[in-house]
């Protein structure tokens, strides 16, 4: 697993937060830094890796706890 | 025309009804997180989400003058007299969905470019200081071509 550079906890906020905050979160970030993102809202499963292909952030990781899913995207 | 490479996505923001607002701003916020330009042209009942809260449309003659007892936050179905955005404003809370105004903070931050329409505000009797700050300057169906033209997604909300 890659070392987290930070970490946004989007957990309690529903769409379209979790992406808006994402992308607020890895402009803060160096090319090869590396976020992890915290939802519960079962829309970020489709919404994060769709946002994070469009904008060529990889997406490491995605991890469906249920009802808590987190991701880890490598900025670009 | 020439590519700057810049990606940009035009809403024709017209509705003003809570149902319709909030889609226009979801939309807008999401393609700023997209890193696209983003304009809402706000035109007609669209136009008021840029009005300050404060301000009421008095106008210079009757039809200008009942604009201002428009209720901008009705739903375009079950409205039921003003109980339905109620109803929706309060389940849209217990579902952590963010309201309106936040939204349009939001996109604000996003930098949005929210641009009224001129001819909206001419008809409603709005001046520039009617509206928020930070929004861009007023324009016209052609400069709002102008844009829709350069933009990959255009949208009519």
């Amino acid at each position: 697993m890659p070392d987290v550079t930070q970490t946004l906890d989007a957990s309690g906020l529903a769409c379209p937060m979790p992406v808006v905050r994402t992308r607020q979160a890895i402009d803060q970030l160096a090319s090869g830094e590396v976020l992890e993102v915290i939802s519960t809202d079962r829309g970020s499963l489709q919404d994060i890796p769709a946002w994070a292909q469009s904008t060529g952030n990889r997406l490491v990781e995605q991890n469906d706890g249920g009802d808590r899913f987190t991701f880890l995207i490598e900025k670009a | 025309m020439e590519d700057d490479g810049v990606e940009r996505m035009t809403i024709v923001a017209w509705s003003g009804e809570l149902d319709k607002v909030w889609p226009q701003y979801i939309l807008a916020t999401t393609g700023a997180a997209y890193g696209m330009e983003v304009t809402l042209f706000c035109t007609f009942w669209g136009l008021f989400t840029l009005k300050r809260p404060e301000v009421k449309v008095t106008g210079d003659n009757w039809m200008t003058k009942m604009l201002g007892t428009v209720n901008n936050e009705r739903l375009s179905h079950l409205n039921f007299g003003g109980a339905g955005p109620k109803m929706m404003k309060s389940i849209a809370k217990r579902h952590k969905v963010a309201p309106p105004s936040e939204l349009i903070e939001t996109a604000r931050e996003l930098g949005v470019k929210l641009a009224p329409c001129q001819m909206t505000m001419d008809l409603m009797g709005l001046k520039r200081e009617d509206l928020i700050d930070g929004i861009e300057e007023p324009l016209g169906a052609a400069a709002a071509m102008s844009n829709m033209q350069r933009s990959k997604i255009n949208l009519f909300i």
